[in-house]
């Protein structure tokens, strides 16, 4: 055992001294993911609302403009103009100056008055499949609610009442749905990077060859160059983690020890990943497009923005690949739904099993091509 | 047997028939050869000769494809790991962390030998004391000029006191006085029964070799002490005699020179001309020879042949050979 990890202690002595030496490279890692943060947090509204609407009222009495304003107290919907023919409506929509264009006819009063059914057209644009989500629900309960005004006007009557609740985020905060999963991706980010850039460094100056001349074996080089980055992404969680409770304000329903303590089987991931990556690479060039590939994925498979229910079944498992994925569970669980070790242990594990798989494949990997003559 | 006998019995390196292939292309192509305990051996070659391969071979970082080996005793197809807990390696390159003080680096290669503290500490007092690096101690490496690097770099390579170190082109790029020193330090160091292994391109350098080997094509064509390659047959053959021509217009000279009969081969040296003739052409018979034709001709005299002019000629044969073997 001694021997599987011999020099260990030197390379970890050595790179505690790269880092140290490199204050302003680490400051930067460090800073740059908290700078991302505070730009999606603030920038970044997921709940869609004042959708730019544009309104042609050919009615124009009480009952249309009664409509109107039901639609503008939704908040989904922001009247920017009234225009008084099609045309214009038209041309709103397709130059892109509303996305959701709404006519109400000639006749609409006078149907209401007679007890016949009123139409009435929404053009929505579905170039933006959330937004025209949206807008087509808001809408249609709009239309419905009206009508069953009309019908019954005593609402107690109503068959059957359902009561949505939101559960762990009741006032559907953008934060607190996103920044969980962020810390996933910035965490990968950091230290990705900077262990496949500290190896490859090594490669390009020709130090490395040097250390397969040595006593040193695979695994303690790399246990000694993961162990340092590990405790600098332990401290980018812990900023990260920090900013969130208080910057942004996103509770902590769960025991933030236990985050802590399933952050590191990520953390040995993204490691192992940054080493397998710069166990291909050769130039600092390649190690980031080798970063950016894996980090792609993650972004779109883990359920960060997108929802993964909703992937195609291919892409579904595919997502069982990507690391992030399990993170991202955990984070939100711990943060959001308060889960306990009792909900998290599989993510956990699966993280774990993924990091010792990829680190025994990086060590192999340097063991079997170490050098080209 | 006590360990110094037993050194004194085994050679530092005995290579035997080793082969390396990287694909279709063989690299290094049945190479044998003894370095002995002390010895400085001189291994040489063009670039792209297989120099670096064997050294790789010997110190097991790569596998071979047949062959066997022993450094300082042991197989490095088995051992590959004491081998190198044995010797030293100092690359091209001189392999440092530019971001890392002299004695930073020091610290770091005597960890990976795991010296203990005491140990270390005094190896690094007696390292910095042999390389003068003692101003230089909290300097960052990449602040050193090349001749300082060097030092350092052999320093961390011998910190761990091996019997054997390879120094692959250690002076490449480094000055002339410090190249000076390095080799006095070499010298000094195998006065104390340090085995060395140094590939150069230098000639001088070689010539100050115990023992060279000159590799060409993945085949060693030379073996031997500087003197021994000097009166090998194929450079001095049966016959012949080897001659310097002193003359202003060397390049005149050479045109008119291989014209002459008698004139096996002749080639530029700075000022003067060496050519290899018929050992009954008499020196004063050319010297009229070339003054009659307008030459202005200083002198022509009788010459060993240098280390150049032994690979020089065992190169164009060895060339000639793979030519005619592969037409």
């Amino acid at each position: 055992m001694r021997n599987l990890f011999r020099g260990f202690g030197a390379v970890f002595y050595k790179e505690v001294l790269h880092v140290r030496r490199d204050f302003g490279t680490l400051f930067f890692s460090l800073i740059i993911p908290l700078l991302q943060m505070v730009l999606l947090g603030f920038g970044i509204d997921t709940n869609i609302r004042q959708i730019n609407t544009i309104v042609y009222n050919a009615d124009g009495r009480r009952e249309s403009r009664e409509l109107i304003d039901r639609l503008r107290n939704s908040d989904t919907f922001h009247v920017i103009r009234y225009v008084d023919n099609d045309q214009d409506l038209n041309d709103a929509i397709i130059a892109g100056r509303a996305r959701v264009g709404v006519k109400i006819p000639v006749d609409y009063s006078d149907r209401l008055l007679h007890q016949m059914t009123a139409q009435v057209l929404v053009l929505i644009d579905g170039s933006d499949s959330s937004v025209a989500g949206q807008a087509v629900n808001v809408t249609t309960s709009i239309g419905l609610d009206e009508s069953l005004r009309r019908v019954l006007p005593d609402r107690s009557a109503f068959a059957v009442d359902m009561r949505p609740k939101l559960l762990f985020n009741p006032d559907s905060r953008s934060p607190n749905f996103f920044l969980p999963g962020l810390t996933a991706i910035l965490l990968l980010n950091v230290t990705t990077f900077l262990t496949a850039f500290s190896i490859v460094r090594e490669k390009e100056r020709g130090t490395l060859e040097q250390l397969f001349v040595t006593p040193v074996r695979p695994f303690g080089l790399l246990l000694g160059k993961l162990l340092p980055y590990l405790a600098i992404g332990f401290f980018e969680l812990s900023l990260i983690l920090t900013f969130m409770r208080f910057v942004f304000r996103v509770p902590m329903h769960g025991s933030v020890i236990l985050l802590a303590i399933l952050s590191l089987p990520y953390l040995f991931v993204s490691l192992s990943l940054g080493i397998l990556i710069s166990s291909k690479a050769n130039t600092h060039a390649q190690a980031m497009q080798l970063a950016f590939l894996t980090i792609l994925p993650s972004v779109f498979f883990s359920g960060y923005i997108f929802p993964r229910e909703t992937m195609p079944s291919f892409f579904y498992a595919l997502s069982y690949l990507v690391p992030a994925t399990y993170f991202i569970n955990i984070t939100r669980g711990v943060i959001l739904r308060g889960a306990g070790i009792s909900h998290l242990w599989t993510d956990g594990l699966a993280l774990f099993i993924m990091g010792t798989l990829l680190l025994i494949l990086a060590a192999r990997r340097f063991q079997k091509k170490v050098i080209m003559a | 047997m006590s360990t110094a006998q037993q050194n004194a019995a085994v050679p530092a390196i005995s290579a035997e028939h080793l082969v390396r292939r990287f694909g279709k292309f063989t690299a290094v192509n049945d190479v044998s050869f003894r370095v002995e305990q002390g010895e400085i051996f001189g291994f040489l070659g063009p670039n792209g000769s297989g120099k670096t391969t064997v050294i790789k071979l010997l110190t097991g970082l790569l596998p071979l494809t047949s062959g066997s080996a022993q450094v300082e005793g042991l197989d490095v197809r088995t051992d590959s790991e004491s081998v190198r807990e044995r010797v030293g390696y100092m690359s091209q390159n001189f392999s440092l962390y530019d971001d890392l003080t002299v004695g930073e680096n020091l610290q770091f290669y005597g960890r990976i030998y795991s010296l203990e503290p005491a140990r270390l500490k005094r190896r690094i007092d007696e390292i910095i004391a042999l390389n003068n690096l003692g101003p230089y101690f909290n300097r960052l490496a990449a602040q050193l000029s090349g001749g300082w690097k060097q030092r350092l770099a052999l320093g961390c390579a011998m910190l761990h006191e091996p019997q054997l170190l390879f120094l692959d082109e250690p002076t490449a790029g480094i000055d002339p006085v410090a190249r000076r020193q390095l080799w006095d330090l070499l010298f000094e160091l195998s006065g104390h029964g340090i085995t060395f292994f140094v590939t150069t391109h230098y000639m001088d350098e070689a010539e100050r070799c115990n023992h060279v080997a000159y590799i060409h094509f993945g085949k060693i064509i030379a073996d031997g002490t500087p003197n021994s390659l000097r009166e090998l047959p194929e450079v001095q053959p049966h016959g012949t005699l080897r001659v310097e021509i002193t003359t202003p217009e060397v390049t005149r000279a050479l045109r008119f020179a291989r014209h002459i009969p008698g004139i096996r081969s002749a080639t530029i040296f700075g000022q003067s001309i060496h050519a290899l003739i018929d050992d009954h052409f008499d020196l004063h018979e050319l010297r009229e020879e070339l003054l009659k034709n307008g030459i202005a001709v200083a002198e022509v005299r009788p010459l060993a042949p240098s280390l150049e002019d032994v690979f020089v000629e065992l190169t164009n044969r060895h060339q000639a050979m793979l030519e005619a073997g592969s037409a």
